[in-house]
């Protein structure tokens, strides 16, 4: 097990690049559904806030 | 092609694709990951650095996608007006910046074991270096006008020029001397032909095709989120109009 991980020497190549594209990939989705979500709320709320007005 | 300006019909259809592409993307990173990890071979010359290779090619693939991608709505945007496509540029562009960083850190910490070194300026290094400022200067055009359709055309017509730099990219490998190696995959009368073993080609096709699944599932995701903040803004000027409206009204 220790031999994989150590990939032949090149372990402190080889895993900082899996752990920053995985960093990258799921920070972008994280940060993605994030927004959306905010947006979803705020769009609710304002569409409610016009009922509420009885316009 | 015009039928996909209006922003309701193109998301009816971006939502009906959305589950296969989000579902393509996990089952190709759940089979991908293993072979790219453990079962695939190490190179006869490379080693095992070789595994850097399943993310590094991906991760350029998809830097040049998306500014294919954001040249393409750039121009249509310009041409036709067609808010989708400025939508589609603005949703992409981050992600365009993420894909570049990591094809650049990823390269450097390949080029460090293999070629002793994590940087050098040749024709492919430095042209990728410019796409990643030309991500950067088109995020930061988009919010630099208090206008923001000014913003949005000025970060268009940046993209589109910028888009020389991509063909530059692509063959800064054959018309220069690079330290970085050409193209793995040759394009013939008679196909792809590739000098690569089966064994290395496999998992850098199904990572290839991880990533580009992954990309345009999230697309489809920052593309409703451009809607909702379009929307907000449209409602936020009538009740603002309106509010005016009613000010005047009463004075």
């Amino acid at each position: 097990m220790a031999e994989y991980f150590n990939m032949g020497g090149y372990a402190a190549w080889i895993w900082p690049c899996y752990g920053l594209v995985t960093l990258g990939l799921v920070g972008v989705l994280v940060t993605t559904l994030r927004g959306l979500n905010a947006r979803t709320r705020e769009f609710e709320a304002l569409k409610s806030a016009r009922r509420g007005d009885g316009a | 092609m015009h039928r996909f300006a209006n922003p309701t019909q193109f998301m009816r259809i971006a939502n009906a694709i959305f589950p296969w592409v989000a579902g393509l993307a996990v089952i190709l990173f759940v089979i991908g990951l293993p072979i790219a990890l453990v079962t695939s071979p190490p190179d006869y010359q490379q080693g095992e650095t070789v595994r850097i290779m399943y993310i590094h090619v991906p991760s350029a693939w998809l830097a040049l996608m998306v500014y294919g991608t954001m040249a393409g709505g750039s121009a249509a945007f310009l041409i036709w007006r067609h808010p989708i496509a400025n939508l589609t540029a603005k949703a992409a562009a981050p992600m365009g910046a993420v894909f570049t960083g990591l094809a650049l850190v990823t390269g450097m910490l390949w080029g460090q074991p293999m070629w002793g070194t994590f940087w050098v300026w040749d024709a492919r290094l430095t042209s990728f270096l410019i796409l990643f400022f030309l991500y950067l200067g088109y995020l930061a055009l988009g919010d630099a006008f208090e206008d923001s359709e000014r913003g949005d055309k000025a970060a268009a017509i940046l993209c589109l020029v910028g888009s020389i730099n991509i063909p530059i990219i692509h063959f800064s490998v054959t018309w220069w001397n690079t330290l970085h190696q050409p193209s793995i995959m040759k394009l013939g009368g008679d196909g792809v032909k590739s000098s690569v073993d089966g064994s290395i080609l496999l998992p850098l096709f199904v990572m290839l095709g991880a990533f580009t699944m992954y990309f345009f599932a999230v697309l489809i995701l920052r593309l409703r989120s451009e809607l909702l903040a379009a929307k907000i803004r449209n409602a936020r000027l009538s009740q603002a109009a309106v509010g005016d409206a009613l000010g005047q009204a009463a004075e």
